[in-house]
């Protein structure tokens, strides 16, 4: 139970974490009409670990994590933490642990910092739960100072790194076990992306398991543990993240040499 | 201190002794200035106003754009005149009636926002437009094959609204005092339209209040959150739908008359006019621009012919037409120089006062 390709079968309930893989991904398919942006493809993240997936535009990254959060229809399988959630409706998984940092962030422009951050807490409104949600938020104000000295702000006036760590932050408040995130580093300034790759690293430092979706393969690799290369829906490759960096066709194709 | 400073830094008692104390004075103060056609102006604003409350719930909160509004409003209408008229009969009491319109209207507001849940902008636009006048054609043609509204004729002789025995088409001696029925009515209304009002506020400082502001502003994040955001969304359109059906029900009454004509397009576009002048999503605004959105038009409906024949010594323009071109006008100036609206949330003016 340690390796892809073998998930034919239904996992058993529970029980799995620790041993299994966290995500495991059985020939997904994604349709828009008539074309196929993700065509048949199998992958996997195990607990603790990051894992990226890379390609160009419109090589399907994004399509294939809106589908894992259950954002648009999918075909195929996909398990988490052992169960199929493939019937699940997207709002349901942030409460088992599964968030997602949508593409260009998706961060509510006229809240505050500080509603932004309590609606990533949107499913633990239990009056017990009040006090963890206070602290999860004073972790974030750490993790992301400058959204502490904005947190009375609106989200919609903040600089494009800026609401990248928010939009982090946020999926953070909901506690994930895994953290898809999209692009993280999409038009925003070298030095703001090395910030916020700083605080994606410490993240899962802390234990979260994080699958990367980025167009800058480069960055992705250094960071990540593994990688999966998509072309065209298709997953061409599949290695370390340092094998890839040394592999010369991603070198050709991704990083410019 | 001017007199601006002086009221804002009483004690809040006084400020609300002060409220209450004016609130229920205008009425007086209307119909000894300016005669009872105004005072059933004021009555009309009230509606107007819980009308746009209700709107200002699927429009300002939950960021969708109904044009299709009045339509609640005419099930609310319709509901109290089948059950309060001679048409079938039934003579229900008045506090039957309205949660039963409310209700029926909700309804309606699940009927419509279910299909149209994927919709957005001006889609959802076109959709709720065509709701709303299937609705008015329907009221329009279920006289046959069996007569329900009565067709184009409308219901009329519908029972006024009977409060502890009294009728409130009907002076009132208190001590006294002869309270006129227009000042009742507007009591009535007012102490209605401050329901609808505390409701909003209250859900708009609710956990569903912030999960529509989530799906406003941007809908998949929302999800991502854990807002299950087709529920959300249908209960903005039902709950937008019965503030809706509830002053229908009251319009009804008022009137002693309803037909489909008072349920025109023209109608949901004012209320969205009043959302959207007065500043969406901002319950004092949305007050502000029912007030100046019922009051401007009479004014100039009034006023235009007098100040013609003052100043040319004759009307040259009819002062109907006039109306609608100063509407007009005013529209577009404030949309120009306040594109947020006469009086938007201050958070929006707040934004770079971060502490």
């Amino acid at each position: 139970m340690n390796d892809s390709g073998a998930e034919s079968m239904h996992l058993p309930r529970e029980g799995e974490q620790g041993e299994g893989h966290l995500l495991e991904v059985t020939n997904l398919k994604v349709r828009y009409g008539g074309i196929t942006a993700v065509k048949d493809i199998s992958f996997s993240v195990a607990a603790g670990e990051m894992v990226c997936l890379i390609g160009a535009n419109g090589a399907g990254k994004t399509s294939t994590l809106k589908a894992l959060a259950r954002m648009i229809p999918a075909d195929g399988d996909i398990h988490y933490a052992g169960r199929r959630i493939n019937g699940f409706p997207a709002h349901t998984l942030i409460s088992q642990g599964l968030a997602l940092v949508p593409e260009g962030r998706g961060v509510f422009a006229r809240l505050t910092v500080a509603e932004n951050l309590a609606m990533g807490a949107y499913h633990r409104h239990r009056p017990d739960e009040r006090a963890a949600v206070q602290e999860d938020a004073a972790r974030m104000y750490t993790l992301f100072p400058r959204l502490a000295e904005r947190r009375r702000q609106l989200a919609g006036t903040l600089s494009g790194g800026e609401q990248q760590m928010l939009a982090i932050g946020r999926a953070l408040m909901g506690k994930p076990q895994l953290l898809l995130l999209d692009e993280p580093s999409m038009g925003l300034a070298p030095l703001m992306v090395q910030t916020v790759f700083d605080a994606i690293r410490s993240v899962a430092q802390s234990g979260v398991t994080i699958l990367l979706v980025e167009q800058n393969a480069r960055l992705a690799l250094t960071v990540c543990n593994r990688g999966y290369v998509l072309e065209n829906g298709v997953i061409t490759l599949s290695d370390s993240a340092a094998n890839l960096l040394a592999d010369p066709r991603v070198r050709a194709a991704y990083l410019g040499e | 201190m001017n007199a601006g400073m002086f009221l804002t830094h009483m004690p809040r008692k006084v400020q609300l002794a002060l409220a209450v104390v004016a609130l229920a004075g205008l009425p007086f103060m209307v119909s000894a200035g300016l005669g009872n056609t105004w005072l059933r102006v004021l009555d009309f604003a009230l509606l107007y106003v819980m009308l746009a409350l209700g709107l200002n719930i699927v429009v300002g909160f939950a960021g969708l754009l109904d044009l299709g509004y009045i339509a609640f409003y005419a099930v609310g209408a319709y509901v109290y005149a089948l059950l309060a008229s001679p048409q079938f009969g039934l003579h229900w009491p008045v506090w039957a009636i309205l949660p039963v319109g409310a209700l029926a209207a909700c309804g309606f507001g699940v009927v419509l926002g279910a299909p149209t849940l994927r919709l957005r902008g001006d889609y959802l636009a076109i959709v709720t437009l065509g709701f709303g006048e299937i609705v008015r054609i329907f009221m329009n043609n279920l006289n046959a094959p069996v007569n329900i509204t009565n067709g184009p004729k409308g219901i009329a002789s519908i029972d006024p609204i009977q409060i502890g025995g009294h009728v409130l088409s009907q002076p009132l001696e208190i001590f006294g005092v002869t309270v006129p029925a227009l000042v009742l009515t507007y009591y009535f209304f007012l102490a209605l339209a401050l329901l609808v009002m505390l409701a909003g506020l209250r859900l708009q400082d609710s956990r569903i209040g912030r999960a529509w502001a989530a799906i406003r502003e941007d809908e998949m994040a929302a999800k991502a959150c854990g807002i299950n955001t087709r529920n959300v969304k249908l209960l903005a359109f039902a709950m937008g739908a019965s503030f809706g059906g509830l002053a229908g029900g009251l319009f009804a009454s008022f009137q002693e008359f309803v037909s489909p004509e008072s349920f025109s397009l023209m109608e949901s576009i004012m209320v969205l006019c009043m959302v959207v002048l007065g500043g969406m999503g901002h319950i004092p605004g949305v007050i502000l621009g029912a007030l100046v959105l019922t009051v401007l038009p009479e004014a100039f409906r009034h006023g235009a012919g007098p100040v013609q024949q003052a100043v040319f010594g004759q009307v040259l323009v009819d002062p109907e037409n006039l109306r609608m071109l100063l509407f007009g006008i005013a529209l577009v100036a404030v949309m120009l120089y306040r594109p947020s609206g006469l009086w938007p949330d201050p958070r929006h003016r707040q934004e770079f006062n971060a502490r």
